[in-house]
């Protein structure tokens, strides 16, 4: 869906993105995560062609970007950073104008009202009336945006910061959407420095540190178990004394055991009467592994060494 | 996207409220000289406005030559120096971009709504200041003394003039070479002061637009024209400079006034407009250039 090779941005002496191979396939929800400053929204704009890449090429839906752009992006839906529209024009005659403004603007007018009803009910706008948008909330904008990325019913969503601005019942409706968006067959690529967010919502995720991707994986293989047992007992001593050597960590009554069975490993404890508390298999976190990858990111300055 | 340029333009209060400023001026002018009888004597004030009195129809002209050095450039450098660099700043500039509208097409609506929006503004005028000077000045007295123009000093004596069919009296207007005019004829010269002044006024959208597609400050774009237009009107009076005054924005701005001589004065007409469309065309080529190479970072 998303192909680029070598994808390079520099702006005067800063490059922002370097040689990023990015892989998105058809039907992933993709999440591109990285410090900010990292490069993830230039990468964004550069696949709307809205930024010129400095050298490397960009392919979507298998053509050419920014040659075919407007071919391309007439079946993308879009939100970047952070929403926008006419000020003074309610929800509706936003929508109506940004959708009358593409390619097909004439040709879409008989189905616009309908279009225009059936995106601001999937973002929960469907009771909005007449007011402005000036006088709407921040989480109302951010709803409105997405509304406007729908309208045209997408195959691509590429969403720039989704979160942005909405509360928690917000982010629930929002990975709710896009939880269904999927399944009708809509591909996502979204970013974002919320890892909880990105953690429940993706099947794929890259990671951008300093304009570089040093990681693009299936998130099932990245937080697959790690052939460890996390362990909580009160008789943490005994079971080290039993397992020795095993034992790669000990915090209080939690331990973290080499150890690739948890089924087994609890019947072996039981049978030796020693009490166990809770057991599962390890997985590290998406956090554990982001922060493992990735530098501080350029808004913490730290002192020079 | 021309439709929807022109329904953001008329759905923009602003678009009516400068309307109605605009076309307040000459309404408090003409009031003032109905009340009091008072005009500026011949040579003084702007143009036309000493002779508005013999005939009220003449007042659009009059009203034209009140806005046209402040008001109607003004206008025109902040809408257009508003037009692209306005949708940056409310970030809607993306999003139109990735909808799409290519990019060339949207300098192209964007160029519409402003010519359309300075025609608006100028027809207003024309329309407005006819009204108010047949109603307050009453129409044209017959035979009274030939105006002579405000600001222009040459006067062309209407030799050969074919002024058949023209019945003085009735409606009639003295042009400004002495000879009088058919309200028809009036019209269409009315009219061609108004295109000339609308292709100047476009001179001045086209350097806006440019600045607009450079900075993301509508504000800075519109200042930016404005001091053009302020420095060609000081090289414009300044005799050291007179190598470079013929290609000045500002040179010819008033040649339209020659609509209202017997015969027409093209000479400087046909200038004006020559300028004014190199005008045109170099800053929209730039403007076009820029804007679309240029990264969206908005």
């Amino acid at each position: 869906m998303i192909v680029t090779k070598a994808l390079t941005k520099r702006y005067g002496e800063v490059e922002a993105v370097r040689a990023v191979d990015l892989d998105v396939r058809e039907g992933d929800t993709y999440g591109l995560l990285g410090p900010n400053g990292s490069g993830k929204t230039t990468l964004v704009r550069m696949l709307l062609g809205l930024v010129y890449a400095t050298s490397g090429e960009i392919e979507v839906m298998g053509r050419r970007m920014p040659r075919h752009a407007r071919e391309v992006l007439q079946q993308i839906g879009a939100l970047i950073e952070q929403p926008a529209a006419y000020p003074h024009m309610s929800a509706r005659a936003n929508l109506a104008l940004f959708d009358a403004a593409g390619p097909h603007g004439l040709a879409g007018r008989r189905s616009r009202r309908q279009r225009i009803d059936e995106a601001l009910e999937q973002v929960g706008l469907a009771g909005v009336g007449r007011r402005p948008v000036k006088a709407y909330s921040l989480g109302m904008r951010q709803r409105l945006g997405l509304a406007a990325a729908l309208i045209r019913k997408p195959r691509l969503l590429i969403l720039d910061e989704p979160g942005n601005g909405l509360d928690p019942r917000g982010i629930a409706d929002l990975r709710e959407l896009i939880i269904g968006l999927n399944e009708t067959g809509v591909t996502v690529f979204l970013s974002s420095h919320l890892l909880a967010e990105v953690e429940q919502l993706c099947t794929t995720v890259g990671v951008l540190d300093s304009g570089r991707l040093v990681l693009q994986e299936d998130l099932a293989a990245l937080c697959a178990p790690t052939g460890r047992v996390l362990l909580d007992t009160p008789d943490a001593d005994r079971v080290c004394a039993m397992l020795d050597g095993q034992v790669e960590q000990r915090n209080g009554q939690r331990l973290l055991i080499r150890h690739a069975d948890p089924a087994e490993l609890n019947s072996r404890l039981v049978g030796a009467g020693l009490r166990v508390q809770a057991i599962s298999p390890h997985h590290r976190t998406l956090e554990e592994i982001v922060l493992s990858v990735t530098g501080t990111g350029s808004d913490h300055i730290g002192r020079p060494s | 996207m021309i439709g929807v340029e022109l329904v953001k333009l008329v759905r923009r209060p602003r678009t009516w409220i400068s309307v109605i400023l605009t076309c307040a001026l000459p309404f408090v002018v003409a009031v003032f000289i109905a009340v009091t009888h008072l005009t500026p004597p011949p040579g003084q004030g702007s143009a036309f406005l000493s002779d508005v009195l013999q005939s009220g129809a003449l007042y659009p002209a009059a009203a034209l030559a009140m806005v046209l050095p402040v008001f109607l450039p003004v206008a025109a450098a902040f809408v257009a120096g508003d037009s692209i660099a306005g949708e940056a700043t409310m970030g809607t500039l993306r999003y139109l971009l990735v909808r799409p509208v290519g990019r060339t097409r949207l300098l192209v609506a964007k160029l519409i709504a402003v010519t359309s929006y300075v025609l608006l503004l100028i027809i207003a005028v024309t329309v407005t200041a006819y009204a108010t000077g047949v109603l307050l000045l009453g129409p044209s007295r017959a035979g009274a003394a030939a105006p002579s123009v405000g600001s222009g000093s040459i006067t062309v004596p209407g030799v050969g003039a074919p002024t058949a069919g023209v019945s003085p009296g009735a409606g009639a207007v003295t042009s400004l070479s002495g000879t009088p005019l058919s309200l028809l004829q009036l019209a269409e010269r009315t009219a061609g002061a108004i295109a000339f002044i609308a292709v100047s006024m476009l001179g001045v959208a086209a350097i806006a637009l440019f600045l607009s597609t450079i900075t993301s400050s509508a504000l800075g774009a519109a200042l930016g024209a404005l001091a053009a237009l302020v420095a060609s009107e000081i090289l414009v009076t300044l005799n050291a400079a007179t190598v470079i005054q013929p290609y000045l924005p500002t040179r010819y701005w008033l040649a339209w006034i020659d609509f209202f001589r017997e015969p027409i004065f093209w000479r400087n007409i046909d200038r004006g407009f020559a300028i004014q469309a190199v005008y045109v065309v170099v800053f929209l080529g730039a403007a076009w250039a820029n804007f679309s190479t240029k990264d969206v970072t908005a």
